[in-house]
């Protein structure tokens, strides 16, 4: 059965449950095996073998850090040429995606970036995507030998089956071009103590009606226990760091609940958070577009509205 | 300083953006515009070239309604213009259309070019992958998707986000950079710029001018095939009440009903 690869999303060898997805999603192509890079493998070793990695490619080498694209590209393409891999999978993220499209130009293998699902098709590794700001759903065939993915997060649901994960070091030579980019400074982002956005069931979300205010929109929040989102224009106008925004240059939620205070509804917003199960609008404007989304909506003032609701929850809950 | 921005030009995000017959971006029945995205990459450039010497040049693989996208950016302020214009293009994915795109930065920039700027992503694509395949074929260091950049002493800085920090990144010139929606805020064209712009040279090039066969680009030659696209269907519009004193209160009811609490 061929190889197929999945890169490891980690921190200091803490293993993230995409990769979990990923090998799991790698098991209906071939025989999965991980791409470890970075020198903590051994602490990541009994998670990846606990998901099904034979193999774990390791690269530790200094000029291979996962923070930019163009070595990861290098060290990736070095496994490939080992491995002839049926499949090569990525969690999606911007330095993954790009270095994902350096390897396709590298081995001449097409890529499909923001999977929602990966299968085994007739002729070749099959693929789901949205398209359009999600208003549509595409399958994709890859037509070359090697296929490169790069997959979203909750693609599937992790499903342990134990496996080797013998460790197989791979020696790389970064070339010059490909340490010409370097990273001069790093300014770690501080954490706010709140569900990552991806990742939280409920997301609770303002925008310009906020005037600048997000107070009811955080306590609101975080009676829910869901993360802050933003709109972009309340990212413009400094409210709230760019890392909240929803939208097409922000994120793409696609939680339990999420709720729209504020915003208007822009097509921009909504390829960020229109797959959401169930959608909640507060809003002033009857007119606003927001309304055409929701399961439901509240004609009024955030600003009463929240804080109203909020107790009502909290009485709830108690 | 020599400056080549790719841009796209794209189906209109505000019209009902659709697939065609063959399963490709319907671009003939959709209006089209300059990917909003990219405007930010013009206005970079122009900027970059307003401070110092440099001349601006926009390049664009696409079919005919592309000269649009083009005329949008001579409008900005962009000094001449590139149109890459071929039948066999139709189709193509982003690895062949980086292929062209690598022989059109080539022959616009009369051989490297210095300074290659690049939008975040293009808006109905949405992949974010051409800039990075550009530099692979061009064997240029990438430098992207970046908040804030500055030229000096032959090297390109800028500031490039993530979720968990904040980084800066450096690269020698030729660079192939990208920006985001971050970075500035593009310039709307004046009453100069748009009637300067009808008079700014623009050409178009064939596949054959720029020693592409093609065989290499294209729907047949693409690594990749869409097999089938769905509408999602659209969402039913729920419950909206209008707030009368117990707005909040009847949401948290939702909720409630709903269980999400
Ligand atoms: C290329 C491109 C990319 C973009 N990417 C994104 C993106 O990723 N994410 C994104 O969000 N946008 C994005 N946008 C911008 C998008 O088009 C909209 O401009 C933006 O979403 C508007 O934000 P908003 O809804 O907060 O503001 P507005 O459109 O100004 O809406 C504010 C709303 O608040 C309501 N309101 C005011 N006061 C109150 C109150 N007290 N109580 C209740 N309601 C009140 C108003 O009725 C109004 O509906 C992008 C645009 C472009 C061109
Ligand atoms: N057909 C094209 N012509 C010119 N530039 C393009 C084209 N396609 C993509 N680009 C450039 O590549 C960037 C990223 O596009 P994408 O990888 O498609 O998301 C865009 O913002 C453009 O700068």
């Amino acid at each position: 059965m061929a190889e197929v690869l999945v890169l490891v999303d980690h921190t200091d060898g803490q293993v993230k449950k995409n990769t979990a997805e990923l090998l799991t999603l790698a098991r209906r192509l071939g025989e999965p095996s991980a791409v470890f890079v970075g020198k903590d493998v051994e602490a990541a070793r009994p998670r990846l073998a606990q998901f099904g990695a034979e193999k774990v490619y390791v690269i530790d080498n200094p000029d291979v850090t996962g923070a930019l694209a163009a070595p990861l590209a290098e060290a990736l393409a070095a496994v490939a040429e080992q491995a002839s891999p049926a499949a090569i999978l990525l969690p999606t993220s911007g330095v993954n995606k790009e270095a994902a499209a350096r390897l396709a130009v590298k081995t001449g293998s097409g890529l499909i970036t923001d999977a929602t699902n990966v299968e085994a098709g007739d002729s070749g590794v099959k693929t789901t995507q949205s398209a359009f700001a999600s208003n549509f759903t595409v399958t994709s065939t890859v037509t070359t030998p090697t296929a490169i993915v790069t997959v979203k997060a909750n693609a599937t649901a992790p499903q342990a089956a134990q496996a080797g994960a013998t460790a197989v070091p791979v020696e790389v030579t970064v070339s010059d071009a490909g340490k010409a980019t370097q990273v001069t400074a790093s300014e770690p982002k501080q954490k706010s103590g709140r569900p990552e956005l991806t990742e939280a069931q409920i997301v609770v979300s303002g925008g310009r009606g906020t005037g600048g205010d997000f107070s009811p929109v955080e306590a609101f929040a975080d009676t829910l226990g869901a993360a802050v989102g933003a709109s972009r224009a309340a990212v413009d106008a400094g409210w709230y760091p760019h890392s909240n925004q929803v939208g097409q240059t922000g994120k793409q939620v696609s939680p339990q609940l999420y709720v729209a205070a504020g915003i208007s509804g822009a097509i921009q917003h909504r390829a960020g958070m229109q797959t959401s199960k169930t959608i909640v609008a507060i809003n002033k404007d009857e007119e606003a577009p927001i309304f055409e989304l929701v399961d439901f909506g509240v004609v009024g003032d955030l600003f009463t509205v929240l804080p109203q609701a909020n107790d009502a929850v909290k009485a709830a809950k108690s | 300083m020599n400056i080549v921005v790719c841009v796209k030009y794209v189906p209109d995000a505000q019209a009902d953006r659709t697939f065609s017959q063959d399963n490709t971006t319907d671009r003939t029945n959709v209006d089209g515009l300059l990917s909003e995205l990219d405007e930010y990459a013009v206005e970079e450039a122009l900027k970059l070239a307003e401070a110092g010497e440099g001349e601006v040049t926009v390049v664009t693989v696409g079919p005919d309604g592309a000269a649009e996208a083009i005329k949008k950016a001579l409008q900005m302020g962009a000094d001449k213009g590139v149109h890459v214009l071929d039948d066999a293009i139709h189709g193509s994915d982003a690895p062949a259309t980086s292929l062209v795109l690598a022989e059109a930065v080539k022959k616009a920039a009369g051989g490297s070019p210095e300074l290659v700027l690049m939008g975040l992503a293009s808006t109905d694509g949405t992949m974010s992958v051409v800039p990075a395949m550009l530099a692979e074929r061009l064997g240029l260091p990438q430098i992207t998707q970046l908040s804030s950049l500055e030229i000096a002493d032959g090297k390109v800085t800028g500031r490039r986000d993530s979720d968990a920090a904040s980084d800066t990144l450096e690269a020698p010139l030729p660079a192939v950079v990208s920006v985001t929606d971050q970075i500035n805020e593009p310039r709307y064209p004046s009453f100069k710029g748009i009637m300067a712009a009808k008079k700014k040279p623009v050409e178009t090039w064939s596949l054959a001018d720029l020693g592409v066969d093609a065989g290499q680009v294209g729907l047949e030659s693409a690594w990749t095939k869409v097999e089938s696209f769905t509408a999602r269907p659209p969402r039913e519009q729920g419950e909206i009440v209008t707030d009368e004193g117990d707005g909040g209160t009847k949401l948290a009811e939702f909720l409630a009903k709903a269980k999400l609490i």
